[in-house]
């Protein structure tokens, strides 16, 4: 267990710092911050003492290598925007996404699952079917047309929920949270829906495969012959055994659900770290946009060793072993 | 009709809503359909990026720090020079300004406004640290300040400074006190003293550090999220309508109409233009008017040895260095079909760099007709019968509808016999290349800050200088010595009539000799709920002390 943890560790390290190598020279080589920070009617002057306080005025050698020094400190610059740390210029923006993504994968399961399961138990009945219809229109709309369609329909036609934004937010342990206000929940609705449906199909469909496989397994039979009730067989034999490609999935979609959600987060104006990434994207704030995707890559790897380990917990044949 | 559809909509959200209310959530007066509207929500196109009002030189950053930190001068709608915390100020010479401070002005927290004040702000601009793009250029030229007694600055500059009061309508005036420093503040060129330790630009967001006269005080800052303004009680002026202002950056069009439509904010900017009708329809309120900016098609015209333009074939000379073809290609462009077809009307067709009646700008500058016909004779008298192949350079994210407006150009430019085809690049990108030279011909805007002619013909048409500074955005390199002269000569002359006048005199010359391609200036919408006025600004601000309540 212990050297499985190590060798993943390893990789872990080398995949952030080739991601965080590619970023850096590629948002290098997009073009100069100077001419986006800069106000346009900046004297010569005034931009070379810029990009001399920046340290834009070094050559990308120097540049990487003072990059690479203070990372290996844990300091990975200053955001060229707002003169603030980039890792706390992202963490500010960390609660709202996780809220935002953290319901959105509540949703996909607790809707997801049992439907799934439904649909499995009944393919031919016509509640499977539409089931099965739904999902499939659940993930073939673009995303942010559906997005734009919940707005027009629930804010704007309907008026049930606000159009955008975060509402209140109260402070719970130095985390802002909107997750405890009556305003804050509205606001997450339709965003969560949005970012949700997508997942919440992906769910049905491997819950409903998982089932139809199960049901027609050995152990389902003697279960039956044994005489347990068919609320046990479904609910404890048969879930256990479909729950695992689905921890799997949903891992790895609860990565990208945190990561990129900058679709959802710029339809529905909120304002977490998807927006961030955006935003200097087009201000060219390269500190924020290095700093970003090595914590995702960080957070993937970590999603990767839960969903390991939870694996390994609903599967007793599973082992952690060095050949990961 | 739009009414009956709109009304069961706001029952059932008011319904809906009553279990905030609870939580404490206060309704808006406006939506809830009262005469009396006391919070303003206002959704923005971009955000500030600190609540530092010297930290960065942004629109945003700009507008939203005259709500809370006032100037001595300020500019008004019409972008005219109007007096502020200063009553009035006069050149007494050549090197020194003299301002009258207003009496009886206090901060938001109760300490009166002295020339202190002034002249501690002066000092701690250019201490700001990083500052992606600084408001230092404005105090640089101040040999001394002074306060002969605490309603009176005296400024002394090292060269003439006509500008001076422009330039300093755009610097918010500071609390020495509750900035932290105790006793009276000594300017001194290089450093001064009596500063205490200045508030770093992320205090600001603190509202006990952001303090100033203005007609509102900071009560919330959030970034990404809102910025929350309180009614300054103790403000000199007339007080504004509203005691509260939210402010939520909606950096998307599609997201900030629906806002608008859906009741979850009182006014809005900048609606795209192809949203304005439909929200008309919904029975909201659409104001417009003209900005300070500029789109222009800026052509290379750089003869230096060894100089190959970049993106002309089909002639081994550059044609843009022939007036003739210049003109052709100003005369091939049909600006009222661009303006009504692809700006939706909401665009003015424009003559010169800036729009009447700012200060050295002449009315009803002539805009040059579409002739297509004159274009091509142009054309073959400068030597190109066959025309020749260029490529038009444009951001396409930068100005309303610019690379449709390269489009549009594109193709008129063709019909004239000049293959033209379209690089179009996301902002980033695209500025680095035009500064970098990498267009013959590029589509660009200008906005002047400062309100007025010499600052469009400085950045745009002066010859190229990276010495000086001058010309700096003259990226098509144009060069004529007597626009020089007039414009230089501008800048020094302290007497209003004198300078516009030269200003006037300098812009006709250079347009005459079509050293760049005007199109035509902005037009900013701001739309709002029925309730509510916003007058349209020239510098595109929007500002919570002007939106005023009608029945």
């Amino acid at each position: 267990m212990l050297t499985y943890l190590i060798q993943r560790f390893g990789q872990a390290l080398v995949t952030v710092a080739a991601m965080a190598t590619l970023v850096f020279l590629g948002v290098y080589a997009i073009a100069d911050p100077i001419d986006m920070l800069a106000a346009p009617d900046a004297t010569p002057d005034e931009r070379a003492a810029i990009a001399a306080r920046l340290g834009l005025d070094r050559s990308l050698l120097v540049q990487f290598g003072t990059f690479a020094w203070r990372a290996l400190h844990g300091d990975l610059g200053r955001s060229f925007v707002y003169n603030e740390s980039a890792l706390s210029v992202i963490v500010q923006r960390l609660p709202a996404t996780l809220e935002l993504a953290l319901t959105a994968l509540v949703l996909a399961v607790a809707v997801g699952l049992p439907l799934g399961l439904w649909a499995g138990l009944r393919p031919n009945a016509a509640s499977g079917r539409t089931i099965m219809t739904g999902s499939i229109l659940a993930f073939s709309l673009p995303n942010f047309w559906q997005g734009l369609m919940l707005v027009l329909v629930f804010a704007v036609t309907l008026g049930w929920f606000p159009a955008g934004g975060r509402g209140e937010t109260v402070n719970v342990l130095g985390v802002e949270t909107g997750l405890l206000t009556l305003d804050g929940l509205r606001h997450l609705v339709l965003p969560a829906v949005n970012l949700a449906l997508f997942k919440l199909a992906v769910v049905i469909r491997l819950a409903r495969a998982g089932t139809r496989e199960a049901m027609l397994q050995d152990y389902v039979r003697f279960a039956r012959a044994k005489g347990l009730s068919p609320a046990r067989i479904v609910g404890v034999h048969v879930l256990k055994n479909i729950l695992l490609p689905v921890v799997t999935v949903i891992g790895l979609e609860f990565g990208s659900m945190i990561a990129f959600a900058v679709v959802t987060e710029t339809v529905f104006a909120w304002p977490g770290i998807g927006k961030l990434l955006i935003d200097s994207i087009n201000r060219l704030d390269r500190p924020v946009i290095v700093a970003y995707l090595m914590l995702t890559v960080s957070l993937f790897v970590v999603i990767n060793l839960i969903v390991d380990l939870i694996y390994a917990g609903l599967d007793p044949r599973v082992r952690l072993s060095e050949a990961a | 009709m739009i009414e009956t559809r709109r009304r069961p909509r706001r029952t059932l959200s008011r319904v809906a809503l009553s279990g905030s209310v609870l939580c404490g959530l206060v309704l808006p007066a406006a939506w809830t359909g009262q005469a009396q509207a006391r919070d303003l929500r206002i959704g923005l196109a971009a955000e500030a990026t600190s609540m530092d009002p010297h930290f960065h030189n942004l629109g945003p950053n700009n507008s939203l720090r005259r709500h809370i930190f006032e100037g001595l001068v300020t500019t008004d709608a019409a972008m005219a020079v109007v007096p502020a915390l200063a009553l009035s100020w006069t050149a007494d010479d050549e090197h020194t300004w003299t301002f009258k401070l207003r009496q009886n002005v206090t901060f938001s927290d109760g300490t009166p406004f002295t020339a202190n004040d002034v002249i501690y702000t002066f000092c701690r601009i250019p201490l700001v640290e990083n500052s992606p793009s600084s408001f230092a250029t404005f105090v640089r030229p101040f040999e001394s300040v002074a306060a002969p007694d605490p309603l009176t600055v005296v400024i002394k500059t090292a060269g003439p400074l006509p500008l001076l009061p422009t330039n300093i309508t755009a610097l918010g005036m500071l609390s020495a006190k509750a900035s932290g420093a105790a006793g009276p503040v000594a300017f001194a060129k290089g450093g001064c003293t009596g500063m205490g330790t200045p508030p770093k630009s992320i205090d600001f967001g603190n509202p006990k550090v952001a303090v100033g006269t203005g007609p509102y005080a900071l009560k919330e800052y959030v970034r990404g999220t809102q910025v929350v303004l309180s009614k300054n009680p103790t403000h000199w002026g007339a007080a504004p309508a509203f005691d509260t202002v939210t402010m939520k950056p909606i950096v998307s069009t599609g997201p900030r109409v629906a806002a608008l439509l859906a009741g979850d904010a009182d006014l809005i900017e900048n609606p795209a233009i192809q949203d304005l009708p439909r929200i008309e329809a919904a029975g909201f309120t659409v104001t417009k008017g003209l900005s300070n900016r500029i789109i222009y098609i800026h052509l290379d015209q750089f003869d230096g040895a060894g100089w190959k333009t970049p993106t002309i074939r089909g002639t081994d000379k550059n044609p843009l260095l022939d007036k003739r073809v210049r003109e052709a290609l100003s005369k091939g462009i049909d600006r009222k079909a661009i303006v009504e077809r692809v700006m939706g009307g909401v665009a003015q067709a424009a003559g010169e760099l800036l729009p009447f009646p700012l200060s050295g700008t002449t009315k009803d500058f002539p805009v040059v007709p579409y002739d297509p016909k004159a274009a091509k004779d142009l054309l073959a008298q400068a030597g190109y019968p066959n025309g020749f192949e260029i490529t038009l350079g444009t951001p396409n994210d930068r100005y309303i509808n610019d690379e449709k407006i390269a489009q549009a150009v594109a193709q008129m430019w063709s019909r004239i016999g000049v293959k033209t085809s379209l690089d179009a690049s996301t902002s980033s990108t695209f500025f680095t290349r035009r500064n970098t030279f990498s267009f013959s011909a590029y589509l660009a805007g200008w906005g002047a800050d400062s309100g007025e002619m010499s600052n469009s013909l400085n950045s745009l048409l002066l010859c190229f200088d990276p010495e000086t500074g001058r010309g700096f955005t003259n990226r098509g390199r144009y060069c004529s010595r007597e626009v020089d002269r007039l414009t230089i000569e501008a800048m020094r002359t302290f007497d209003e009539a004198e300078r516009s006048a030269l200003l006037r005199r300098a812009s006709a010359l250079a347009m005459a000799d079509y050293p760049l391609i005007p199109l035509h200036f902005e037009v900013t919408p701001w739309a709002t709920v029925k309730s509510l006025r916003y007058t349209p600004r020239i510098d595109q601000y929007t500002l919570a002390m002007d939106v005023v309540v009608v029945k």
